[in-house]
């Protein structure tokens, strides 16, 4: 055999064989949430390799947009956001110093998971910075929701099978099944929260809104006299008062908040404090999307069923 | 001293690259439809009896909870922000710069993107010495290779100060090193472009900068198309743990400057110095920040350690080079949610005489109400080469309106 015919054969064989893996590469996912990542766990299996970038134990407002972020965001073919400007002060610079073209938004790498869910607290009228740090376009927290879980799902499978239409079936199975459990466990978690409905609330941050509409629940006040501000002592001895009147014995929180002053409003209000996870991996009960309201409604109920006697 | 000569042929192929990398892009990347927000075709979600009825999908043409859009002509308006550093100055320092009382800049940010393949940044600095472009430039985003390329007037990208606005220094004042050294507030802020480029090593960000600059800046002055300044960059990051992390860079710039020389008295100009034009002119810096920040308390606790070397030679008139080091440490501390403790240490001697040391010390308090405002008292002390002292109290109010930028790493 003569040498050009044998650099041939070897050429070809080495192609094929990196060719090989390229063929079959997963999908590489970057969500800026590890909610939104584990969604996408449920949908594209061993289809996608998922890459979260704010773990569920952060204030998702506040996070670094550290260069390992940007190698990971370099990588992506689909980056999922939460949008809302949930992330405008960390995701922006992760996104231009990437130079990945395939993720920049308004590609068809980039989705923005807001589009589509019911999204609660949008401004009307003026809005100023006096009012603390609103959102413009709304609350972002949107995820908190079951409801909307199946939406960021259902278009999470749409950009899966935009990007890899050979495995739409693959896709469509995924969600099929992700849809008939968080159906199951709605079910579950709607019965375990229906005897406390209109039972009132206060939560630390504006995190809670979806979650307490979904299972009925009225939020009356707020630790932060206004979003991202601090609590202060006049606000403090007014929230007492309010709660005492109004009877008001649960005050919900995310573990990153500091405990002290939530644990002496409840006290003083003769109540408790109850940490729910924000997030996927918040708590390590949460360890995907449905065990983040198996752990987020069982903790509710149990604390509900001591404050009311139901 | 020879003027650089590659000057020409350097932009040439710069330009080159860019267009070749740019139709690149563009056809790798064809203009996607404008980033309407368009709703996602609901899948028949499986009948499965459920307590409650599954949200209806959204409406076909306005998302559930989607705002109408507005005019077209907002929403093509860039993000504007309007930042204003005021600072008030007490105590003794012989070579007094800052007025008891002054609002010592106003800046103003334009950002947006331009098209799909590009953004832009504009920043203008208004204060007593008038309006002046601080930076204005585009951003290639989307260019093929990880590379990137900026074009425009632009801070360089020199060690770690250089490329920071003064309203987002840790303290209210520069260290010593920056001042002396590395051109104070202004820097190396001049007309040019830069590409860079990173590499996906394993468990190590690293990123390679190159840039060209016209030389008219507060460090490089040239006079001739053909004396251009370069700085190049190597950064290596690395998280230590999800909670903490190591940043290390080295910078090297060279160009040419101009110095003042000193004439012998009764010199016939009359004047006390003349300007000898087109001296050579390096500096090298390396640098290093440690930072540590708990994701569980990260609104609570940080700490960021810092340190800059620079290094620099100034060729100088009928005289031997002059050289020069300087060098500072740094730490800022946040031990609740809205404050701050720092502190530096500066040593650096002079661009035109390296035996010339100044030291100094500050200790600085920031009182963070939000983050669109920050209020920060710092302690100064300078021991300069003739032996002169300042002790200085500084106070300074920082507050922004418009949109929210993003934070600095």
């Amino acid at each position: 055999m003569r040498l050009s015919t044998r650099l041939f054969i070897l050429t070809a064989l080495v192609s094929a064989a990196l060719a090989r893996p390229m063929a079959f590469a997963p999908l590489e996912v970057v969500a800026t949430t590890e909610d939104l990542a584990a969604l996408t766990r449920e949908i594209g299996g061993d289809k996608v390799k998922v890459t979260g970038l704010a773990k569920g134990y952060q204030d998702p407002h506040n996070v670094d947009p550290k260069p390992s972020f940007i190698i990971a965001v370099s990588r992506a073919d689909i980056l999922i956001a939460v949008g809302r400007e949930l992330e405008i002060g960390w995701l922006p610079p992760l996104i231009t110093q990437s130079r990945n073209a395939k993720i920049q938004p308004g590609s068809k790498g980039y989705l923005d998971a807001s589009l589509t869910v019911k999204i609660l607290e949008i401004p009307t009228g003026q809005i100023t910075r006096a009012m603390g740090d609103v959102h413009p376009s709304g609350n972002p927290h949107y995820w908190l929701d079951p409801g909307n879980g199946r939406l960021i799902a259902q278009a999470i499978q749409q950009k899966l099978t935009e990007l890899d239409a050979a495995d739409k079936a693959y896709f469509a199975q995924r969600y099929a099944d992700f849809d008939k459990r968080l159906a199951a466990g709605e079910k579950r978690w709607d019965a375990m929260m229906a005897p406390y409905k209109g039972t009132k609330v206060v939560t630390y941050h504006r995190s809670w809104p979806n979650f307490m509409e979904r299972f009925g629940l009225d939020v009356m006040g707020y630790v932060e006299p206004k979003p991202g501000i601090p609590p202060s002592p006049s606000h403090t001895i007014e929230l007492i008062a309010a709660m005492k009147a109004q009877g008001v014995k649960l005050v919900v929180m995310e573990s990153y908040f500091d405990a002290k002053t939530p644990e002496k409003i409840a006290l003083e209000a003769g109540g408790k404090v109850v940490t729910l996870a924000p997030s996927v991996g918040g708590e390590k009960a949460a360890t995907d999307y449905i065990q983040l309201f198996e752990f987020n409604v069982t903790t509710m109920a149990a604390a509900l069923k001591q404050a009311t006697g139901k | 001293m020879a003027p650089i000569r590659i000057g020409i042929s350097a932009v040439v192929a710069v330009y080159v690259t860019l267009c070749a990398a740019g139709s690149a892009s563009a056809q790798a990347q064809p203009p996607s439809s404008p980033p309407v927000q368009t709703p996602v075709p609901t899948p028949t979600p499986t009948p499965t009896p459920t307590p409650t009825p599954t949200p209806a999908p959204p409406d076909p043409v306005t998302p559930q909870g989607t705002p109408a859009p507005a005019g077209a002509s907002k929403v093509f308006n860039p993000d504007i922000s309007v930042n204003g550093n005021f600072i008030a100055a007490a105590g003794r320092n012989p070579f007094a710069t800052l007025a008891p009382f002054q609002l010592s800049e106003v800046e103003a940010a334009f950002q947006a993107v331009v098209d799909p393949y590009a953004k832009a940044d504009f920043f203008l600095s208004v204060s007593k010495d008038g309006i002046e472009v601080e930076e204005g430039f585009i951003t290639f985003t989307s260019l093929p290779g990880k590379f990137q390329a900026k074009v425009g007037k632009l801070r360089a990208n020199f060690g770690k100060m250089n490329t920071q606005h003064t309203h987002a220094l840790p303290s209210v004042d520069r260290p010593l090193v920056t001042e002396n050294l590395v051109g104070g507030d202004e820097g190396i802020s001049d007309a040019g472009f830069s590409v860079s480029r990173i590499f996906d090593i394993p468990y190590l960000f690293v990123e390679l900068t190159g840039e060209m600059f016209t030389g008219d800046s507060a460090v490089f002055q040239s006079d001739h198309r053909a004396q251009l300044s370069y700085v190049a960059r190597a950064r290596a990051y690395r998280d230590l743990t999800e909670s903490s992390n190591i940043d290390i860079g080295t910078s090297a710039a060279f160009g040419t400057a101009n110095v003042d020389v000193p004439q012998p008295l009764l010199s016939s100009s009359g004047s006390p110095t003349i300007q000898a034009t087109g001296l050579d002119k390096r500096l090298l810096g390396v640098d290093a920040t440690f930072r540590y920040r708990p994701l569980r308390r990260a609104i609570y606790r940080r700490l960021n350690i810092r340190s800059e070397f620079v290094w620099s030679r100034q060729a100088m008139l009928d005289a031997p080079a002059q050289e020069a080091f300087g060098a500072y440490v740094s730490g800022e501390y946040q031990f609740a949610r809205r404050w701050y403790a720092g502190g530096r240490l500066d040593h650096s001697g002079r661009v035109t005489d390296g035996t010339a040391i100044d030291n100094g010390g500050s200790a600085f308090l920031t009182f963070w109400p939000t983050e669109f405002s920050q209020v920060r008292g710092q302690y100064r002390h300078i021991r300069f080469a003739g032996g002169e002292r300042a002790d200085e109290f500084l106070v300074q109010f920082n507050f922004s309106i418009g949109a929210h930028g993003a934070h600095v790493f």
